[in-house]
């Protein structure tokens, strides 16, 4: 079979985007000055928070397979140190959304993402897990994890390279690093002391007020 | 021939029609359950799967059939009812273990039920979704069957609806349950690291010993088969690389041979030799990954670096020649997409004495490993017997010492010109499921030697017209896939579209296999039986 006006533009050096508007985010919303303790100690906490990511061992299909050789000797994600894989969520940082997520999965992600702590981050690798990929005219495929959980970073590919994975753990990082550790209590799910810190008190007092013979509605069904 | 006047003597109410090797045999739907039977007492015993079928005005059922005798002949048994509404037929669960699964599976897309069946739940899809998707006048608009935002309910997945007809409605009636109350639950998956994949087992146990093991499915089912009805050929083929994704140029090697033979289009040579070589390639790396993964299941985690450094040098012929490394995407109708890089011979030479040594350190390694031959001696039994009415092709019924390899059976592309044992062992322990993928291994370097330099010259592809049509009419070609038998069926209605197109998945039946080999073993076995079946979820869900 010949297949017709197939025209390949090769992508200049130039036309590539390399996220620039991280940086100058970053810039920008320090322009005003900032308390240098707090954002000297942020950096540093970033710096070691990006360089030791822990990641889900999640992968549904073939982009797992890619996952396993990014983790294998010759790829070797332990060199930026990513290579802790848990297979916990609770103890994880990041999800590696590899591979197609479904009707059946889809509950079970979003339960995964829900149980991880905060700060927590989410990769989708692959082009089904960016859009449905090849199986977008499916009748029981999700057309993309962002429809479910939020996303950070999209790897395209089918499956990515482990090149291409790296680049992107890359990208990951740099948002890590950017992000205030401290301060950004409006924003939910980011950490707040003031907040955990009230909300110790209140669990505090639920548990001295508590009486073991009395459940509530809840706690009495699991 | 002289087989089919005897079914003709045994079956004397089937329509029968005979095609080289193939036979098909039409029954009325009463009668089904009386020929399945007889097909099964004079020898019949490898169901290798039950078709569902949407004809329009009525719905069917396809029993593909051979015997552990006589491999090559291949038998579809078929039957039909025009009565849509409630489409039912007996059971054959008693006749062969592997209808179970096979069964629900048609229920699951067809609604079609089958009496006498213990367990008629859905087998992919929830027990809420509405409609039945493969069925033709199936409505697929998202409002029906949006994306559900809550877990499955357990009790639902539970509870065994079995098809009463005692009662006047025909009604499902709920007998009982899996699991009893009194019985200890643990789920295992979906999301877990040994089950290579998302599969969702759910494990009674007693103490550390496992009871019963039921297989939830479904986790990855993307709908593959629907979606290929609405494809032209040429199409398909990529769906077909990420059904089993580890052996994704034999599936596809096997979709195109099936149309090919619809077409009658004569592939070159040089096409063949290029095909069998990536086809041998692919079954090393999957062996090479299948092995390291069944070791870091016994908690070696340098096998699994070991493999994995090994399967690169494969990716890195496949990355050179094809332009992609896991996804081939190599073969297509008519030969191969472009012809084999310069280096391609060389560098496959060198692999050939470098994965020898490699095998050398493996068994060096591992296999004499005090520890890890404490792991695997006299655990997970399965014998022969029960791998055939199992439907365990490849290496896990090799290992039990069914003879049951497509390559030597039904000889496709090169294998006839290449020297080469089939790997038999008589164990069925899991140290010979173990051993016998390494030995596979050895024998694929075999063939790739004898092919390398034997390669043809001439052209890479056979032309073919821009759309193409397959004539109407019955196709089906089997291969041998790294995990056993895997066969494509297409059905054509002269359309560059198939009617319906139907794979044989090998890894269903490792499903079922574990089924009945884990009882009575410890959880820490399940994991590396698992490892030791060494099935891909998302070939079985496709």
């Amino acid at each position: 079979m010949e297949v017709k006006n197939i025209r390949i533009r090769n992508m200049k050096t130039g036309d590539f985007k390399e996220n620039e508007y991280l940086e100058e985010y970053l810039k920008e919303l320090r322009a005003n000055g900032v308390n240098i303790a707090v954002a000297k100690l942020d950096d540093l906490i970033n710096w070691g928070r990006s360089n030791s990511v822990w990641p889900l061992t999640f992968a549904t299909s073939c982009c797992g397979i890619e996952f396993m050789s990014l983790g294998a000797a010759r790829y070797d994600f332990a060199r930026f140190g990513w290579e802790v894989t848990r297979n916990s969520p609770r103890q994880a940082d990041v999800i590696f959304c590899c591979g197609t997520i479904v009707h059946k999965m889809a509950p079970v992600l979003k339960r995964l993402y829900d149980q991880m702590a905060e700060p927590k981050y989410v990769m989708a690798f692959g082009a089904c897990a960016i859009g449905g990929g090849p199986f977008k005219s499916s009748y029981h495929t999700v057309m993309g994890v962002d429809q479910i959980i939020p996303v950070d970073v999209y790897i395209p590919g089918c499956p990515p390279r482990p090149d291409a994975m790296i680049y992107g753990m890359m990208q990951l990082a740099r948002k890590i690093k950017m992000q205030e550790f401290f301060s950004l209590s409006e924003e939910p799910g980011l950490m707040d002391f003031k907040r955990i810190k009230a909300k110790a008190f209140e669990a505090i007092k639920a548990l001295k007020d508590m009486n073991p013979l009395k459940k509530d509605e809840k706690g009495g069904k699991r | 021939m002289k087989d089919m006047e005897n079914l003709q003597a045994l079956l004397p109410f089937a329509a029968i029609e005979q095609k080289e090797n193939t036979c098909s045999l039409a029954v009325p739907g009463k009668n089904s359950y009386e020929a399945a039977s007889l097909l099964k007492n004079s020898g019949f015993d490898y169901l290798r799967d039950i078709i569902g079928m949407d004809y329009g005005d009525t719905l069917g059922v396809i029993y593909s059939l051979s015997s552990s005798e006589n491999p090559e002949i291949i038998l579809f048994l078929k039957t039909a009812t025009s009565d849509k509404a409630a489409p039912k037929f007996d059971s054959v669960i008693d006749l062969w273990d592997s209808a179970d699964l096979y069964e629900r599976e048609v229920h699951d897309f067809f609604g079609i039920c089958f009496v006498n069946s213990p367990d008629m739940r859905r087998l992919f899809l929830r027990q809420d979704w509405r409609g039945f998707p493969l069925r033709k006048d199936y409505d697929a608009r998202p409002e029906i069957n949006p994306i559900p935002l809550g877990n499955e309910n357990l009790a639902e997945m539970e509870t065994l609806p079995v098809l009463d007809i005692m009662n006047a409605d025909d009604k499902f009636e709920a007998h009982e349950t899996v699991f009893d109350q009194s019985e200890y639950v643990v789920n295992f998956g979906p999301q877990h690291p040994a089950t290579h994949g998302v599969l969702h087992l759910r494990v009674s146990l007693d103490g550390e010993v496992i009871r019963k093991i039921d297989p939830n499915f479904g986790y990855i089912h993307r709908g593959i088969e629907k979606m290929s009805e609405a494809y032209t050929y040429p199409q398909i083929l990529h769906l077909t690389d990420r059904l089993d994704y580890l052996s994704g140029a034999i599936n596809r090697h096997a979709v195109c041979l099936a149309v090919e033979k619809g077409l009658q289009l004569e592939v070159p040579e040089r096409a063949h030799y290029i095909r069998t070589i990536i086809d041998e390639l692919t079954r090393i790396a999957s062996h090479l990954l299948g092995w390291g993964a069944m070791c870091m299941d016994m908690g070696s985690i340098t096998a699994f670096v070991y493999g994995m450094r090994d399967r690169e040098k494969i990716m890195d012929i496949f990355e050179e020649t094809c332009g992609g490394r896991l996804m081939a995407n190599y073969n297509v109708i008519g030969g191969v997409m472009a012809d084999i890089h310069p280096n391609f011979q060389k560098r496959v030479k060198d692999f050939i004495p470098y994965m020898r040594k490699m095998l050398k350190e493996y068994h060096l390694l591992f296999t004499g490993n005090p520890i890890a031959r404490g792991r695997m001696d006299g655990i997970g039994y399965l014998s022969r017997e029960k791998a055939i009415a199992l439907g365990a092709t490849g290496p896990v019924g090799r290992a039990s010492g069914w003879s049951n390899d497509t390559r030597k059976i039904d000889p496709y592309a090169a294998y006839a010109k290449a020297g080469f044992k089939e790997m038999l062992r008589t164990g069925g322990l899991t140290f010979d499921r173990y051993i016998i993928r390494l030995d596979e291994v050895e024998e694929s370097l075999k063939i790739l030697e004898q092919l390398i330099d034997n390669i043809p010259e001439g052209g890479y592809a056979a032309k073919t017209r821009a759309i193409i049509k397959l004539p109407e009419g019955e196709y089906f070609q089997r291969v041998e896939g790294a995990r056993g038998e895997f066969c494509v069926y297409i059905n054509s209605r002269g359309d560059k579209y198939p009617y319906r197109i139907k794979f044989r998945s090998p890894s269903m039946t490792l499903v079922n296999v574990l089924k009945a080999i884990v009882p009575g073993t410890k959880v820490a076995d399940l994991i590396m039986l698992g490892g030791s079946l060494d099935y891909v979820i998302p070939c079985i869900d496709r």
